[in-house]
Protein backbone atom coordinates (compact mmCIF):
# COMPACT_ATOMS: atom_id res chain seq x y z
CA UNK A 1 0.00 0.00 0.00
CA UNK A 2 1.74 3.20 -1.02
CA UNK A 3 2.14 6.07 1.57
CA UNK A 4 -0.74 8.51 1.11
CA UNK A 5 -3.61 5.08 0.64
CA UNK A 6 -1.87 4.00 4.30
CA UNK A 7 -3.10 7.04 5.38
CA UNK A 8 -6.73 7.83 3.74
CA UNK A 9 -7.04 4.04 5.11
CA UNK A 10 -6.28 5.22 8.66
CA UNK A 11 -7.82 8.52 8.43
CA UNK A 12 -10.88 6.33 7.09
CA UNK A 13 -10.99 5.18 11.07
CA UNK A 14 -12.12 8.40 12.45
CA UNK A 15 -15.64 9.54 12.99
CA UNK A 16 -16.03 12.96 10.74
CA UNK A 17 -19.03 15.20 11.03
CA UNK A 18 -18.63 17.70 7.66
CA UNK A 19 -18.84 21.47 8.20
CA UNK A 20 -20.74 23.45 4.97
CA UNK A 21 -17.58 25.36 5.03
CA UNK A 22 -13.54 24.66 4.87
CA UNK A 23 -12.75 25.92 8.31
CA UNK A 24 -8.60 26.87 7.18
CA UNK A 25 -8.16 28.41 4.39
CA UNK A 26 -5.08 29.43 2.13
CA UNK A 27 -5.22 33.24 1.81
CA UNK A 28 -5.52 34.55 -1.64
CA UNK A 29 -2.17 35.13 -3.00
CA UNK A 30 -0.16 33.53 -0.76
CA UNK A 31 -0.43 29.89 -2.49
CA UNK A 32 3.07 29.83 -3.66
CA UNK A 33 4.29 31.13 -0.52
CA UNK A 34 7.84 29.48 0.54
CA UNK A 35 6.02 29.24 3.99
CA UNK A 36 3.21 27.19 3.00
CA UNK A 37 5.92 24.59 2.01
CA UNK A 38 6.42 22.66 5.21
CA UNK A 39 2.81 21.98 5.38
CA UNK A 40 3.31 19.30 2.57
CA UNK A 41 5.34 17.33 4.64
CA UNK A 42 4.36 18.24 8.70
CA UNK A 43 0.34 17.39 8.10
CA UNK A 44 -0.42 14.83 9.73
CA UNK A 45 -3.25 14.13 7.65
CA UNK A 46 -1.45 14.77 4.36
CA UNK A 47 -3.90 17.11 3.38
CA UNK A 48 -1.61 19.61 1.77
CA UNK A 49 -0.25 18.98 -1.97
CA UNK A 50 1.13 20.94 -4.69
CA UNK A 51 -0.50 21.23 -7.96
CA UNK A 52 1.10 21.53 -11.19
CA UNK A 53 1.00 25.13 -11.43
CA UNK A 54 3.36 24.90 -8.13
CA UNK A 55 0.55 26.44 -6.13
CA UNK A 56 -0.24 24.62 -2.70
CA UNK A 57 -3.71 23.64 -2.23
CA UNK A 58 -5.49 22.12 0.94
CA UNK A 59 -8.05 19.27 1.36
CA UNK A 60 -10.10 20.18 4.60
CA UNK A 61 -11.62 16.39 4.65
CA UNK A 62 -9.71 14.64 7.31
CA UNK A 63 -8.33 17.17 9.26
CA UNK A 64 -7.59 16.18 12.40
CA UNK A 65 -7.76 20.48 13.87
CA UNK A 66 -4.26 19.62 15.61
CA UNK A 67 -2.96 22.89 14.71
CA UNK A 68 0.37 22.09 13.13
CA UNK A 69 -0.19 24.13 9.84
CA UNK A 70 -1.02 27.81 11.71
CA UNK A 71 2.42 27.13 13.71
CA UNK A 72 4.54 26.33 10.69
CA UNK A 73 2.53 28.85 8.46
CA UNK A 74 1.06 31.37 10.78
CA UNK A 75 -2.41 33.15 10.39
CA UNK A 76 -0.92 35.85 7.93
CA UNK A 77 -0.71 32.87 5.23
CA UNK A 78 -3.27 30.60 6.37
CA UNK A 79 -7.19 32.01 7.60
CA UNK A 80 -7.54 29.41 10.43
CA UNK A 81 -9.99 28.29 12.39
CA UNK A 82 -11.47 25.38 14.23
CA UNK A 83 -14.55 24.03 12.56
CA UNK A 84 -18.27 25.10 13.92
CA UNK A 85 -19.40 23.54 17.18
CA UNK A 86 -20.29 19.67 16.40
CA UNK A 87 -18.53 19.07 13.58
CA UNK A 88 -15.37 18.03 12.56
CA UNK A 89 -13.22 15.65 14.15
CA UNK A 90 -15.21 13.73 16.88
CA UNK A 91 -12.48 11.26 18.25
CA UNK A 92 -13.98 8.34 19.96
CA UNK A 93 -10.87 7.06 22.29
CA UNK A 94 -8.58 10.09 22.15
CA UNK B 1 -29.20 35.19 28.66
CA UNK B 2 -28.40 36.96 31.84
CA UNK B 3 -24.96 37.50 33.01
CA UNK B 4 -23.23 34.61 34.47
CA UNK B 5 -20.36 34.63 37.04
CA UNK B 6 -18.24 32.40 34.95
CA UNK B 7 -17.77 31.26 31.64
CA UNK B 8 -15.16 28.43 30.71
CA UNK B 9 -14.31 27.74 27.02
CA UNK B 10 -13.01 24.41 27.01
CA UNK B 11 -14.31 21.00 28.26
CA UNK B 12 -10.81 19.41 29.02
CA UNK B 13 -9.37 18.73 31.49
CA UNK B 14 -8.53 22.77 32.68
CA UNK B 15 -11.88 23.18 32.00
CA UNK B 16 -13.62 20.18 33.83
CA UNK B 17 -11.15 20.96 36.67
CA UNK B 18 -11.82 24.00 37.19
CA UNK B 19 -15.89 23.29 36.86
CA UNK B 20 -15.38 20.22 39.43
CA UNK B 21 -13.91 23.10 41.78
CA UNK B 22 -16.56 25.61 41.71
CA UNK B 23 -19.45 23.22 41.29
CA UNK B 24 -19.54 24.08 45.59
CA UNK B 25 -18.81 27.78 45.26
CA UNK B 26 -22.91 28.24 44.27
CA UNK B 27 -21.72 30.61 41.42
CA UNK B 28 -23.73 30.42 37.68
CA UNK B 29 -21.13 28.52 35.59
CA UNK B 30 -21.47 27.71 31.96
CA UNK B 31 -18.84 25.33 30.22
CA UNK B 32 -18.82 25.39 26.38
CA UNK B 33 -17.07 22.34 24.18
CA UNK B 34 -16.93 22.56 20.70
CA UNK B 35 -16.85 18.97 20.41
CA UNK B 36 -19.73 16.67 20.13
CA UNK B 37 -19.18 15.77 23.54
CA UNK B 38 -16.47 16.68 26.26
CA UNK B 39 -13.36 14.86 24.84
CA UNK B 40 -14.69 14.37 21.20
CA UNK B 41 -11.38 16.86 20.26
CA UNK B 42 -8.67 15.78 23.09
CA UNK B 43 -6.59 13.36 22.80
CA UNK B 44 -3.20 11.98 24.81
CA UNK B 45 -0.22 9.36 24.73
CA UNK B 46 -1.31 9.08 27.37
CA UNK B 47 -0.77 8.54 30.91
CA UNK B 48 -1.57 10.85 34.03
CA UNK B 49 0.34 10.93 37.00
CA UNK B 50 -2.42 10.48 39.60
CA UNK B 51 -0.11 11.94 42.96
CA UNK B 52 -0.26 15.47 42.23
CA UNK B 53 -3.96 15.57 41.87
CA UNK B 54 -5.05 13.82 44.59
CA UNK B 55 -5.71 16.16 47.25
CA UNK B 56 -6.85 18.96 45.02
CA UNK B 57 -9.61 16.26 43.71
CA UNK B 58 -10.78 14.37 46.72
CA UNK B 59 -13.02 10.94 45.90
CA UNK B 60 -12.59 11.96 42.27
CA UNK B 61 -10.48 9.09 40.88
CA UNK B 62 -11.79 6.20 42.72
CA UNK B 63 -14.40 5.16 40.22
CA UNK B 64 -12.75 7.14 37.44
CA UNK B 65 -12.57 5.13 33.98
CA UNK B 66 -8.67 4.67 34.01
CA UNK B 67 -7.11 1.98 31.23
CA UNK B 68 -4.44 0.61 33.46
CA UNK B 69 -1.85 1.17 36.19
CA UNK B 70 1.33 1.57 34.83
CA UNK B 71 3.61 -0.61 37.00
CA UNK B 72 6.04 -1.34 33.79
CA UNK B 73 8.58 1.54 32.70
CA UNK B 74 10.68 1.68 29.68
CA UNK B 75 12.95 3.52 27.43
CA UNK B 76 14.95 2.45 24.21
CA UNK B 77 17.53 3.99 22.68
CA UNK B 78 16.80 2.80 18.88
CA UNK B 79 19.63 3.06 16.34
CA UNK B 80 19.20 1.65 12.52
CA UNK B 81 19.76 -1.51 13.14
CA UNK B 82 19.41 -2.01 16.90
CA UNK B 83 18.21 -0.74 19.87
CA UNK B 84 19.08 -1.02 23.82
CA UNK B 85 16.45 -1.10 25.73
CA UNK B 86 15.94 -0.55 30.17
CA UNK B 87 12.50 -1.71 31.51
CA UNK B 88 12.18 -0.19 35.64
CA UNK B 89 9.37 -1.84 37.44
CA UNK B 90 9.01 -1.27 41.35
CA UNK B 91 6.53 -2.45 43.83
CA UNK B 92 5.80 0.87 44.75
CA UNK B 93 4.07 1.13 41.54
CA UNK B 94 1.32 -1.88 42.40
CA UNK B 95 0.72 0.00 45.74
CA UNK B 96 -2.46 1.49 46.29
CA UNK B 97 -2.91 4.38 45.54
CA UNK B 98 -1.69 4.31 42.28
CA UNK B 99 0.92 6.30 40.61
CA UNK B 100 -0.06 6.94 37.33
CA UNK B 101 -2.39 5.61 34.95
CA UNK B 102 -2.95 5.54 31.20
CA UNK B 103 -5.99 6.81 29.90
CA UNK B 104 -8.14 7.74 26.53
CA UNK B 105 -9.46 11.06 26.21
CA UNK B 106 -12.54 10.70 24.81
CA UNK B 107 -13.88 7.91 27.75
CA UNK B 108 -12.01 9.98 30.58
CA UNK B 109 -13.21 13.40 29.99
CA UNK B 110 -16.63 12.70 29.29
CA UNK B 111 -17.47 10.48 32.40
CA UNK B 112 -15.17 13.68 34.31
CA UNK B 113 -18.05 15.85 32.45
CA UNK B 114 -20.50 13.71 33.69
CA UNK B 115 -19.53 14.22 37.55
CA UNK B 116 -19.73 17.92 36.59
CA UNK B 117 -22.95 17.91 35.34
CA UNK B 118 -24.15 15.70 38.51
CA UNK B 119 -22.41 18.81 40.70
CA UNK B 120 -25.14 20.79 38.95
CA UNK B 121 -22.80 22.42 36.18
CA UNK B 122 -24.20 23.00 32.96
CA UNK B 123 -22.06 22.34 30.04
CA UNK B 124 -22.78 23.06 26.20
CA UNK B 125 -21.31 20.57 23.73
CA UNK B 126 -21.28 21.62 20.15
CA UNK B 127 -20.52 25.36 20.69
CA UNK B 128 -17.62 26.94 19.43
CA UNK B 129 -15.90 30.07 20.82
CA UNK B 130 -15.31 32.49 17.96
CA UNK B 131 -13.94 35.30 19.84
CA UNK B 132 -13.86 37.42 23.48
CA UNK B 133 -16.20 40.55 24.48
CA UNK B 134 -13.89 43.46 25.33
CA UNK B 135 -14.78 46.38 27.36
CA UNK B 136 -12.81 49.11 28.22
CA UNK B 137 -9.77 47.00 28.56
CA UNK B 138 -11.36 44.05 30.27
CA UNK B 139 -13.04 41.04 29.33
CA UNK B 140 -16.44 40.71 29.62
CA UNK B 141 -17.44 37.40 27.97
CA UNK B 142 -17.57 35.54 24.88
CA UNK B 143 -19.16 35.47 21.13
CA UNK B 144 -20.61 32.32 19.47
CA UNK B 145 -22.09 32.61 16.51
CA UNK B 146 -23.96 34.98 16.82
CA UNK B 147 -24.70 34.41 20.72
CA UNK B 148 -23.58 36.96 23.40
CA UNK B 149 -22.72 35.52 26.50
CA UNK B 150 -21.57 37.86 29.38
CA UNK B 151 -19.79 36.57 32.41
CA UNK B 152 -17.75 38.00 35.42
CA UNK B 153 -15.03 36.34 34.15
CA UNK B 154 -13.66 34.36 31.39
CA UNK B 155 -11.86 30.76 32.18
CA UNK B 156 -9.44 29.99 28.57
CA UNK B 157 -9.57 26.73 29.09
CA UNK B 158 -8.81 26.16 25.24
CA UNK B 159 -6.28 24.14 24.64
CA UNK B 160 -2.50 24.11 23.77
CA UNK B 161 -3.65 26.73 20.49
CA UNK B 162 -5.71 29.35 22.88
CA UNK B 163 -7.35 31.27 20.31
CA UNK B 164 -9.65 32.45 23.18
CA UNK B 165 -6.20 34.12 25.37
CA UNK B 166 -4.85 35.38 21.78
CA UNK B 167 -7.64 37.41 20.90
CA UNK B 168 -8.18 38.31 24.64
CA UNK B 169 -4.24 39.83 23.51
CA UNK B 170 -2.62 37.44 26.16
CA UNK B 171 -0.63 35.43 23.84
CA UNK B 172 0.88 36.14 20.41
CA UNK B 173 0.33 32.97 18.20
CA UNK B 174 2.46 29.80 19.63
CA UNK B 175 6.22 29.65 17.54
CA UNK B 176 7.30 26.03 15.84
CA UNK B 177 10.10 26.20 18.09
CA UNK B 178 8.35 25.73 21.29
CA UNK B 179 5.58 23.06 20.38
CA UNK B 180 5.93 19.47 19.14
CA UNK B 181 3.41 16.98 16.82
CA UNK B 182 1.76 13.93 18.35
CA UNK B 183 0.19 11.50 16.00
CA UNK B 184 -0.79 8.15 17.68
CA UNK B 185 -3.20 4.88 16.65
CA UNK B 186 -5.24 3.31 19.01
CA UNK B 187 -4.44 -0.64 18.19
CA UNK B 188 -7.32 -2.80 19.85
CA UNK B 189 -5.74 -6.29 21.11
CA UNK B 190 -7.23 -8.35 23.50
CA UNK B 191 -6.52 -7.74 27.14
CA UNK B 192 -5.06 -11.68 27.95
CA UNK B 193 -2.83 -10.95 24.66
CA UNK B 194 -1.60 -7.64 26.19
CA UNK B 195 -1.32 -9.08 29.55
CA UNK B 196 1.15 -11.98 27.65
CA UNK B 197 3.09 -9.54 25.55
CA UNK B 198 3.97 -6.97 28.42
CA UNK B 199 4.99 -9.22 31.23
CA UNK B 200 1.84 -7.73 33.12
CA UNK B 201 -1.14 -9.45 35.68
CA UNK B 202 -4.47 -8.37 35.85
CA UNK B 203 -4.69 -4.12 35.54
CA UNK B 204 -1.41 -3.61 35.70
CA UNK B 205 0.51 -1.84 32.58
CA UNK B 206 3.41 -0.68 30.74
CA UNK B 207 4.50 2.43 29.46
CA UNK B 208 7.54 2.40 26.93
CA UNK B 209 9.19 5.39 25.40
CA UNK B 210 11.55 5.44 22.34
CA UNK B 211 14.28 8.03 21.14
CA UNK B 212 16.67 8.26 17.76
CA UNK B 213 15.91 6.91 14.61
CA UNK B 214 12.16 6.76 15.63
CA UNK B 215 12.04 10.61 14.24
CA UNK B 216 15.14 9.80 12.04
CA UNK B 217 16.96 12.00 14.13
CA UNK B 218 14.98 14.32 14.95
CA UNK B 219 13.67 16.07 18.43
CA UNK B 220 11.12 13.26 19.56
CA UNK B 221 10.53 10.01 20.00
CA UNK B 222 7.65 7.38 19.95
CA UNK B 223 5.50 6.12 22.74
CA UNK B 224 3.51 3.11 23.82
CA UNK B 225 1.33 2.72 26.63
CA UNK B 226 -0.92 -0.14 27.40
CA UNK B 227 -5.03 0.34 27.55
CA UNK B 228 -7.36 -2.00 28.76
CA UNK B 229 -8.07 -3.64 25.66
CA UNK B 230 -5.80 -1.44 23.29
CA UNK B 231 -2.84 -0.02 23.32
CA UNK B 232 -1.94 3.78 22.30
CA UNK B 233 1.16 3.82 19.94
CA UNK B 234 2.42 6.78 18.30
CA UNK B 235 5.45 9.29 17.65
CA UNK B 236 5.89 12.99 18.95
CA UNK B 237 8.30 15.41 17.11
CA UNK B 238 8.97 18.88 17.54
CA UNK B 239 7.34 21.41 14.86
CA UNK B 240 10.69 23.13 14.13
CA UNK B 241 12.66 19.99 13.54
CA UNK B 242 9.83 18.12 11.24
CA UNK B 243 9.14 21.13 9.13
CA UNK B 244 12.62 21.58 8.59
CA UNK B 245 14.11 20.65 4.66
CA UNK B 246 17.14 18.94 6.38
CA UNK B 247 16.54 15.84 6.28
CA UNK B 248 13.27 16.33 4.38
CA UNK B 249 10.62 14.03 4.96
CA UNK B 250 6.99 13.37 5.60
CA UNK B 251 5.68 12.66 9.12
CA UNK B 252 3.22 10.64 9.17
CA UNK B 253 4.97 7.70 7.59
CA UNK B 254 7.47 7.73 10.48
CA UNK B 255 4.41 6.30 12.50
CA UNK B 256 4.29 3.24 9.63
CA UNK B 257 7.44 2.76 10.24
CA UNK B 258 7.89 2.54 14.06
CA UNK B 259 4.93 0.14 13.50
CA UNK B 260 7.43 -2.30 11.52
CA UNK B 261 10.54 -2.11 13.73
CA UNK B 262 11.37 -4.98 15.10
CA UNK B 263 10.93 -3.92 19.10
CA UNK B 264 7.05 -3.32 17.98
CA UNK B 265 5.78 -5.30 15.05
CA UNK B 266 5.38 -8.23 17.78
CA UNK B 267 3.91 -6.48 20.47
CA UNK B 268 0.86 -5.07 17.68
CA UNK B 269 0.96 -8.52 15.83
CA UNK B 270 -3.03 -9.05 15.31
CA UNK B 271 -3.90 -5.85 16.46
CA UNK B 272 -6.68 -3.60 14.38
CA UNK B 273 -5.74 0.06 14.01
CA UNK B 274 -9.31 1.97 15.29
CA UNK B 275 -8.36 5.36 15.44
CA UNK B 276 -5.92 7.34 14.45
CA UNK B 277 -5.28 11.17 16.04
CA UNK B 278 -3.18 13.79 16.25
CA UNK B 279 -2.36 16.78 18.29
CA UNK B 280 0.28 19.67 19.40
CA UNK B 281 2.23 19.48 22.58
CA UNK B 282 3.39 22.13 24.36
CA UNK B 283 7.47 21.99 24.66
CA UNK B 284 8.74 25.35 25.80
CA UNK B 285 8.15 24.74 29.56
CA UNK B 286 8.15 27.48 31.71
CA UNK B 287 9.99 29.76 29.36
CA UNK B 288 7.49 29.35 27.10
CA UNK B 289 4.24 30.18 28.96
CA UNK B 290 1.97 33.10 27.76
CA UNK B 291 0.28 35.24 30.08
CA UNK B 292 -1.63 33.86 33.45
CA UNK B 293 -4.46 36.11 33.31
CA UNK B 294 -5.57 39.44 32.24
CA UNK B 295 -8.73 41.96 33.41
CA UNK B 296 -11.60 39.19 33.31
CA UNK B 297 -9.29 36.31 32.54
CA UNK B 298 -7.40 33.21 33.34
CA UNK B 299 -5.61 30.82 31.35
CA UNK B 300 -5.26 27.39 32.42
CA UNK B 301 -3.82 23.70 31.32
CA UNK B 302 -2.23 23.96 27.59
CA UNK B 303 -3.59 26.82 26.64
CA UNK B 304 -1.10 28.46 29.30
CA UNK B 305 1.43 25.98 28.02
CA UNK B 306 1.33 23.75 31.42
CA UNK B 307 3.23 20.81 29.96
CA UNK B 308 6.79 19.14 31.02
CA UNK B 309 9.07 17.11 29.24
CA UNK B 310 11.91 15.81 31.08
CA UNK B 311 12.69 13.06 29.11
CA UNK B 312 11.72 9.66 31.50
CA UNK B 313 8.57 11.33 32.43
CA UNK B 314 6.39 13.41 30.08
CA UNK B 315 3.51 15.24 31.72
CA UNK B 316 0.68 17.39 31.37
CA UNK B 317 -2.97 16.16 32.11
CA UNK B 318 -2.22 16.19 35.69
CA UNK B 319 -0.68 20.53 34.90
CA UNK B 320 -4.50 20.96 33.32
CA UNK B 321 -6.60 19.17 36.10
CA UNK B 322 -4.30 21.25 39.09
CA UNK B 323 -4.03 24.53 37.11
CA UNK B 324 -8.36 24.09 36.11
CA UNK B 325 -8.61 23.90 40.27
CA UNK B 326 -6.54 26.54 41.36
CA UNK B 327 -8.34 29.23 38.90
CA UNK B 328 -11.57 27.85 40.31
CA UNK B 329 -10.35 29.05 43.57
CA UNK B 330 -9.03 32.20 42.00
CA UNK B 331 -12.51 33.18 40.93
CA UNK B 332 -13.88 32.52 44.06
CA UNK B 333 -11.52 34.90 45.73
CA UNK B 334 -11.92 37.17 43.34
CA UNK B 335 -15.78 36.89 43.54
CA UNK B 336 -15.54 37.56 47.51
CA UNK B 337 -14.18 40.62 46.96
CA UNK B 338 -16.25 41.75 43.84
CA UNK B 339 -13.27 42.35 41.62
CA UNK B 340 -11.90 40.46 38.41
CA UNK B 341 -9.33 42.88 37.59
CA UNK B 342 -5.46 42.27 36.82
CA UNK B 343 -4.19 42.63 40.05
CA UNK B 344 -6.94 40.83 42.10
CA UNK B 345 -6.45 37.70 39.39
CA UNK B 346 -2.80 37.48 39.94
CA UNK B 347 -3.67 35.36 42.83
CA UNK B 348 -4.09 32.41 40.38
CA UNK B 349 -0.49 32.85 39.75
CA UNK B 350 0.43 32.86 43.54
CA UNK B 351 -1.77 29.73 43.33
CA UNK B 352 0.20 28.06 41.03
CA UNK B 353 3.86 29.24 42.32
CA UNK B 354 2.60 27.72 45.55
CA UNK B 355 1.61 24.41 43.87
CA UNK B 356 3.51 21.57 42.25
CA UNK B 357 2.34 23.21 38.79
CA UNK B 358 5.05 26.13 38.78
CA UNK B 359 7.86 24.65 41.33
CA UNK B 360 7.91 21.96 38.64
CA UNK B 361 8.09 24.15 35.86
CA UNK B 362 10.32 26.60 37.34
CA UNK B 363 12.70 24.04 38.51
CA UNK B 364 12.98 22.07 35.44
CA UNK B 365 13.28 25.24 33.08
CA UNK B 366 16.34 24.54 31.58
CA UNK B 367 14.97 20.78 30.66
CA UNK B 368 13.99 21.93 26.55
CA UNK B 369 17.18 23.42 25.75
CA UNK B 370 18.88 20.23 27.77
CA UNK B 371 16.22 17.58 26.38
CA UNK B 372 16.55 19.10 22.67
CA UNK B 373 19.83 18.36 22.28
CA UNK B 374 19.93 16.83 19.22
CA UNK B 375 22.67 14.39 20.00
CA UNK B 376 19.70 12.42 22.23
CA UNK B 377 18.08 12.06 19.14
CA UNK B 378 20.86 11.15 16.23
CA UNK B 379 23.97 9.94 18.23
CA UNK B 380 23.88 8.65 21.10
CA UNK B 381 21.08 5.57 20.32
CA UNK B 382 23.82 4.80 17.28
CA UNK B 383 27.14 5.00 19.54
CA UNK B 384 25.61 3.34 22.34
CA UNK B 385 24.19 0.71 20.35
CA UNK B 386 28.11 0.08 18.64
CA UNK B 387 29.47 -0.13 21.94
CA UNK B 388 26.81 -2.70 23.20
CA UNK B 389 26.69 -4.67 19.46
CA UNK B 390 30.53 -5.18 20.14
CA UNK B 391 30.42 -6.70 23.75
CA UNK B 392 27.61 -8.62 22.75
CA UNK B 393 29.31 -10.08 19.80
CA UNK B 394 31.37 -13.12 20.25
CA UNK B 395 33.87 -13.09 16.70
CA UNK B 396 35.33 -16.43 15.05
CA UNK B 397 38.78 -14.56 16.04
CA UNK B 398 39.73 -14.01 19.21
CA UNK B 399 37.41 -11.61 21.31
CA UNK B 400 39.17 -8.27 22.11
CA UNK B 401 39.21 -7.14 25.75
CA UNK B 402 35.95 -5.41 27.51
CA UNK B 403 37.27 -1.94 28.11
CA UNK B 404 39.40 -1.50 24.32
CA UNK B 405 36.65 -2.93 22.82
CA UNK B 406 34.20 -0.08 24.75
CA UNK B 407 37.31 2.41 24.32
CA UNK B 408 36.96 1.93 20.39
CA UNK B 409 34.11 3.69 20.30
CA UNK B 410 35.27 6.59 22.55
CA UNK B 411 37.44 8.50 21.39
CA UNK B 412 38.71 11.54 23.12
CA UNK B 413 36.66 13.66 21.35
CA UNK B 414 33.75 11.90 21.26
CA UNK B 415 34.63 11.20 25.53
CA UNK B 416 34.54 15.49 25.24
CA UNK B 417 31.86 15.85 23.95
CA UNK B 418 30.11 13.57 26.33
CA UNK B 419 31.15 16.04 28.91
CA UNK B 420 29.73 18.67 27.65
CA UNK B 421 26.44 17.17 27.13
CA UNK B 422 26.37 15.73 30.86
CA UNK B 423 27.09 18.86 32.42
CA UNK B 424 23.66 20.19 30.18
CA UNK B 425 22.23 17.18 31.52
CA UNK B 426 23.33 18.89 35.09
CA UNK B 427 21.37 21.18 34.85
CA UNK B 428 17.94 19.75 34.96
Amino acid sequence: MSESLELKVKLGLDVFKPASEPHIKIRQGMEKNLRLKPALQICPAGLYSENEKGEIVLTIDGCLECGTCRLVCGPDILDWNYPPGGTGVQYRFG
Amino acid sequence: MDKLDVIIVGAGLAGLGAAYTLAASGLDVLVLERGDYPGAKNMTGGRLYLNPVRNLFPDLFGNAPIERFITHEGISLISKERSVTLHYSGNEFRDEPHHSCSILRSKFDRWLSERVEEKGVAILSKIRVDNVIKDNGKITGVLAGTDELRADIVLACDGVLSLVSEKAGLRAPGVPGNFALGIKEVIALDSGVINERFNLEGNEGAARLFVGEVTQGKFGGGFLYTNKESVSLGIVVGIEDAASDSPPGEVPPLLDAFKKRPEIAPLISGGSTVEYSAHIIPEGGFKAMGNLYGNGILVAGDAAGLALNVGFTVRGMEFALASGHFAAQTVMKAKAVGNFDAPTLSIYRRLLEDSFVLKDLRNFQETPAVVGNPRFFNHYPELIGAIMKDIYSVPADPKERLYPTIRKNLTLSELWAVFMDLKGVMKI
